[in-house]
């Protein structure tokens, strides 16, 4: 009884939209075509044979594993350092809480100004050192765009894996490294041997969502380029965005999403069965 | 999900003095040149993590001729009121109200509706084995996939009534409750699940009712917990923008969406833009700050306890 309120709302909002897109993509249903004829496959055959969903998919990949890449390494180095202390990790933990729960919106904001080729901050940096004449076009450079994009989304949730890290490393019971200590392993062997062991499971834990919420990225393609310069940094996100809502083509819009949602539920069971199944067995 | 085993768990609960006893952890934190490491890790990364922030928060302060300068000029001469002024005269204002009105309704709601069933399935069992899927897949579904089709859903309910329809605060509020529900239910399951079951029995047996019990006893102590899933649910909805700027066009849109208006390839309004930026950011940072102590439990659905 408890449970039915719950129940009807997610039946209607969560469950029934993922049926109607069913239906959608295997009709066709855009502007120029009278009514929504049935298809059958050829909005997912379309898909499969349509560039742009493919460098959608490979720039999302690019920026989920180079992002999560320095998020987990910065991250993780950052809370080795800082977990015996306890005076500095009091002043860096609202700081760091800032990017993570601050609007993607704002974020997108604030790191377009500040990669602004005439008036922003990271140029001005750079001209310290590199002289005066120095002017990068972050956003609007194929291959500097995605830099500038990585580097956002770095910032934003580097916090997120620190925090979680120095949740983890706290929880490692310290006797391991006095016994360690004793029988005369040095720092290395202790971070090999014990402490990556020991917080594993929570590194699993930590990257699987981090990729799963870098894998939606949106916002900041909004903000940055709106996919371009021409498709280069066109997200799988923002191009459904775009197929549905700019050339109104919900019924092909429809499959690629379930294109989409096919793939990850393979990866996230690939990446399940790799890392947490493997561990149990 | 209990990636994280009970000896850990209690140990991660436990205040922090005891879970750094004097070990050989100790000699490591004597080595002078190692403070000044940390010292110095800690001035760069709190600069990294704040600079943006800070130029952010400036900008709102300073005329054009300030912030589009070169080199830029980082304290403004004459700071200026008028970016937050114009904020709150134009669409600003239409946009906080609506934000504060979806953002707090969408918490409220799914808050009474999951903590219903977070706690049926906590003490009764019911369906309890599905959630986790259920949690889980939702997590990994991205927002874009569901956009097509509540468009249209919307359209249509439009035509019928218009108040429910596209461009209203109401549909706003009812995809962010349905969004924020897996996560309120699977949270507060977890805050249920330590509340000790004996306290409930014997309320029961002197004849408290199920309900009396939830509301006398089990609610009570799950508080802290119940705040902190609110948090998170309110910043879900408060920070939300893809469905916003879809389903949003001149009267429900939302903080992002009219941020993100100011913005656009024929030259910004940085001041403005900025300006309401940190009205967007001021009160999710001072509530994450309350609830400091859940976060990172909130962060990872309870895989992790900081």
């Amino acid at each position: 009884m408890l449970v039915l309120p719950a129940i009807l709302i997610v039946l209607a909002l969560a469950i029934y939209p993922l049926v109607y897109s069913l239906w959608l993509a295997f009709h066709q249903w855009d502007l120029q075509t009278p009514g929504h004829p049935f298809v059958g496959l050829d909005n997912f055959s379309g898909a499969l044979g349509d560039d742009r969903v493919w460098v959608a998919l490979k720039n999302t990949g690019v920026i989920v594993t180079v992002g999560i890449f320095f998020e987990f390494i910065v991250g993780l180095g950052l809370a080795l350092l800082l977990v015996d202390t306890v005076h500095i990790r009091r002043i860096l933990l609202p700081i760091v809480m800032l990017p993570v729960t601050m609007v993607p919106i704002v974020v997108g904001l604030t790191w377009r100004m500040m990669w602004d080729n005439q008036y922003g901050v990271v140029n001005a940096l750079l001209r310290i050192p590199f002289g005066n004449d120095l002017n990068i076009v972050w956003l609007g450079q194929t291959r500097t765009a995605i830099i500038a994009m990585i580097v956002t989304q770095v910032w934003q949730w580097t916090p997120f894996m620190f925090l979680i890290m120095l949740a983890a490393l706290s929880s490692v019971n310290p006797d391991l490294y006095e016994a360690s200590a004793l029988d005369g392993a040095g720092w290395g062997r202790q971070l090999l041997d014990i402490t990556l062991p020991a917080i594993r499971p929570i590194i699993v834990v930590a990257v699987l969502f981090r990729a799963l919420d870098a894998f939606k990225i949106f916002d900041l393609v909004y903000m940055f380029t709106q996919g371009g310069p021409g498709t280069s940094t066109e997200t799988i996100s923002w191009y459904i965005y775009q197929v549905g809502f700019k050339f109104f083509r919900m019924g092909y819009a429809a499959a690629v999403s379930y294109l989409v949602l096919i793939l990850l539920s393979i990866l996230a069971t690939l990446y399940v069965a790799a890392f947490v199944r493997g561990r149990e067995a | 999900m209990s990636v994280v085993s009970v000896e850990e768990e209690i140990q991660a609960e436990a205040p922090s003095v005891l879970r750094r006893p004097d070990g050989s952890r100790m000699v490591r934190r004597s080595r002078p040149w190692l403070t000044a490491l940390r010292m110095l890790v800690l001035i760069a990364a709190a600069i990294f993590f704040l600079l943006p922030v800070v130029w952010m928060v400036l900008t709102s302060f300073k005329l054009p001729g300030e912030y589009m300068h070169r080199p830029p000029i980082w304290i403004p001469e004459n700071p200026v009121l008028n970016h937050y002024r114009m904020a709150f005269d134009d669409k600003g204002r239409i946009a906080l109200t609506n934000s504060i009105v979806v953002a707090t309704s969408a918490t409220v709601l799914s808050l009474l509706v999951g903590t219903l069933a977070a706690y049926s399935i906590s003490r009764l069992g019911t369906g309890g084995k599905h959630l986790s899927v259920w949690v889980l897949s939702q997590r990994m579904m991205p927002p874009v996939v569901v956009i097509v089709p509540l468009f249209l859903m919307l359209r249509d309910v439009g035509r019928i009534n218009a108040s429910f329809g596209l461009d209203t605060r109401f549909a706003l509020i009812a995809i962010y409750t349905a969004f924020n529900l897996p996560f309120i239910v699977w949270m507060m399951r977890s805050y249920f699940d330590g509340v000790p079951i004996e306290l409930e029995e014997s309320a029961m047996v002197d004849g408290c009712t199920r309900l009396g019990v939830f509301w006398r006893i089990a609610l009570p102590l799950a508080l802290p917990g119940l705040i902190a899933t609110g948090t998170f649910a309110f910043i879900f909805s408060w920070t939300e923008f893809l469905f916003a700027v879809v389903l949003t066009r001149t009267e429900a849109f939302t903080l992002p969406v009219a941020i993100a208006g100011y913005t656009g390839s024929q030259g910004s309004n940085y001041g403005q833009a900025s300006a309401l930026a940190v009205v967007a950011t001021l009160p999710v940072f001072v509530l994450s700050l309350l609830v400091q102590r859940h976060f990172v439990r909130g962060l990872t659905l309870g895989a992790v306890r900081g």
